[in-house]
């Protein structure tokens, strides 16, 4: 226990005197998140709000032919502005960007309407393009409004009460909650927190194995008469407590960042408060070991320290990798995925920023077979620390 | 007091060490001499416990080096070949880490520490990080790790490699006080002029096998030269390649 303490206490000195490497993993990966987060949010505000309120420029290609469907636009607050000069000119346009949308109303549309033959009329827009795609849609819909006045003042002209084009009356219901709402989109924290946990102790990890060989000073160490699994436990002890350090760095950043994001504007109230804060804390804390012996495992493979960063960078994706999964298929938690380790901990928490009550049972199975693993993981590094292979 | 008997070492297909005996008695320097490649190293490292011998034995007062090595590890002071330091620690701190890793006391860690780093000429530099220390204060700092618990027996793995002058006779200096201490000190080089100028023994290992295991007058009797340079080639060829 005391060559432990030494380890540990010497570790953790070392790693707070290499500021540059600290910094890096201290301050990007919890800061990362938040900040790229906090970027990624306001920008989609900002674009749906504007989307509503400002008014839309559209180019109309003959408005002259359509007086009556100009003026029904600006009442949906479209302006019409001068289009290209012809069809060809407005598809090169949309093609190259100069116009999202562009109307193209034909000199034929006045005399079709009066024959009440369907009246041609053309949309042009880049439907690859999701900015402009909005925009298209905002027309379109604009042009589908005015097509049920038209519809409404004819069947009105012939005795029909318009209604009778109307068989539906669609009530859709929303039963999500503002917390609901936004665990969709905070759902994608568990990722930074993972991200950040990892990368707080990625240097220690490597420096256990590859870079304690590297710097030569892997062999005077094993010559000493310690143990070499109290070296390795110490190690991953150290390695633990730097990347709970930046566990708790970012979550506080996001919970910090959060308050600055104007989430209501979008119907979003996350519930991440100062108790949701320590309850994700210790549910992610088993994940630590996981991390850190998994971390130093795959280190201790490899023969340099670059190799090292290298390998770690894919075990930096490989927790997120169910995450991602189960976020595409939008599969809702179930007891085996408490099984494992980083989805289980991403289900809670997205549990938990919803505001639904916690499966104590899911709780359970999470802490359990995550430390489980980890303990196995543990015990691998020890075994594979006493190889002679690992002098290199 | 250090006892090799008939030791094997094979990575692969490179058979390192074949069959090497030899004893390193105590209050005696012992030289271990080899060209590069002759499996002086390996065996160092079988002796300082970081490898395994895949057959023979060697023990360290009477502690076997695969079976107790926790023991045997207990009586030796190591000095790995090209051995690094923590460079975010000072000098001090490093040899202290070293001290409390071999079981020291917090109250004795910081006289013995004391007295390494006076022994050693340390104090100048002990109070500053390791980074950028010349090759010379990093083989002080790194010996003073290796005896900062006080072993009985000292190994040193090509410990003058890359030493000035000057940092090359002190360390002479302290291999001779050792010696004069009653410890048993073992160093490997492949400069002849050096370990002859030092060792009481001298065991010359070519192509994982033992030449010669003799005083220097030994083996200059033995191969018939006079010059040492000479004896020691002629030594090495009489080891026949695998």
């Amino acid at each position: 226990m005391g060559t432990l303490l030494t380890v540990f206490l010497k570790e953790v000195l070392d790693n707070f005197r290499d500021r540059r490497t600290l910094g890096s993993a201290l301050l990007m990966g919890p800061i990362f998140g938040p900040v790229l987060f906090a970027f990624v949010i306001n920008l989609s505000i900002e674009r749906s709000l504007e989307s509503a309120e400002t008014t839309l420029k559209l180019p109309v290609i003959g408005q002259e032919y359509a007086p009556n469907l100009v003026s029904f636009l600006r009442s949906r607050n479209i302006d019409a502005i001068d289009g290209p000069a012809d069809t060809a000119a407005a598809m090169e346009a949309v093609k190259v960007g100069t116009h999202d949308v562009v109307l193209v109303i034909p000199e034929a549309f006045g005399e079709q309407l009066g024959e009440m033959i369907p009246a041609r009329i053309a949309l042009i827009s880049d439907q690859a393009n999701s900015d402009a795609d909005r925009d298209a849609r905002r027309a379109r819909n604009a042009l589908l409004a005015y097509q049920q006045v038209l519809a409404g003042t004819r069947v009105i002209a012939r005795g029909i009460n318009p209604r009778a084009l109307q068989p539906l009356n669609i009530d859709q219901v929303d039963v999500s909650t503002p917390s609901g709402r936004s665990a969709m989109l905070l759902g994608m924290m568990s990722y930074f927190f993972v991200f950040a946990a990892l990368m707080g102790g990625m240097y220690l990890a490597i420096d256990t194995t590859a870079g304690e060989r590297e710097r030569g000073s892997l062999e005077p160490l094993l010559s000493l008469p310690v143990t070499r699994d109290q070296l390795i436990y110490g190690k991953i002890a150290a390695t633990c407590l730097f990347m709970t350090l930046s566990l708790m760095l970012s979550l506080s950043a996001f919970y910090v960042a959060l308050k600055f994001m104007p989430l209501e504007q979008l119907g979003m109230t996350p519930n991440f408060g100062p108790s949701v804060v320590l309850a994700a804390l210790a549910i992610f804390l088993p994940f630590i070991l996981v991390g850190a012996a998994l971390m130093t495992l795959v280190a201790s493979f490899t023969k340099s320290y670059r190799e090292a960063q290298t390998w770690l960078s894919v075990v930096l994706i490989a927790p997120t990798m169910p995450i991602l999964i189960v976020s595409i298929l939008t599969l809702r938690p179930r007891t085996e995925f408490m099984f494992i380790p980083s989805l289980s901990q991403h289900l809670l928490l997205v549990d938990m920023v919803k505001n639904e009550p916690i499966n104590g049972l899911h709780v359970a199975i999470s802490v359990a077979s995550t430390l489980v693993i980890g303990i196995i993981l543990t015990w691998a590094c020890a075994r594979l620390y006493r190889r002679e292979g690992l002098l290199g | 007091m250090i006892t090799v008997n008939d030791i094997y070492k094979s990575f692969g297909k490179v058979k390192a060490v074949r069959g090497v005996s030899f004893d390193a008695p105590d209050g005696k320097i012992t030289g271990l001499l080899g060209p590069n490649g002759a499996g002086k190293s390996t065996t160092l490292r079988v002796l300082y416990t970081v490898l395994k011998p895949d057959s023979g034995s060697a023990n360290i007062d009477g502690a076997d080096v695969a079976t107790d090595s926790l023991a045997a590890r207990e009586k030796i002071g190591a000095l790995p070949h090209g051995a690094g330091l923590y460079p975010h620690l000072t000098a001090r701190e490093n040899i202290a880490y070293f001290a409390r890793l071999c079981g020291l006391d917090r109250s004795e860690v910081d006289d013995r520490v004391n007295q390494i780093v006076k022994l050693l000429e340390i104090g100048e530099f002990a109070e500053r990080r390791t980074k950028g220390f010349s090759q010379g204060q990093r083989t002080k700092v790194s010996l003073a790790r290796a005896l900062v618990h006080d072993p009985q027996n000292i190994i040193l793995d090509e410990p003058t490699n890359g030493l000035d002058v000057m940092a090359t006779r002190s360390l002479r200096e302290l291999i001779l006080k050792l010696k004069d201490d009653g410890r048993c000190v073992l160093f490997s080089s492949h400069v002849m002029q050096e370990v002859a100028a030092l060792c009481d023994d001298i065991c010359i290992i070519a192509h994982g096998r033992v030449a010669i295991d003799d005083s220097i007058e030994g083996i200059r009797e033995r191969t018939g030269c006079d010059d040492i340079e000479d004896a020691f080639v002629q030594a090495i060829h009489m080891v026949e390649p695998e």
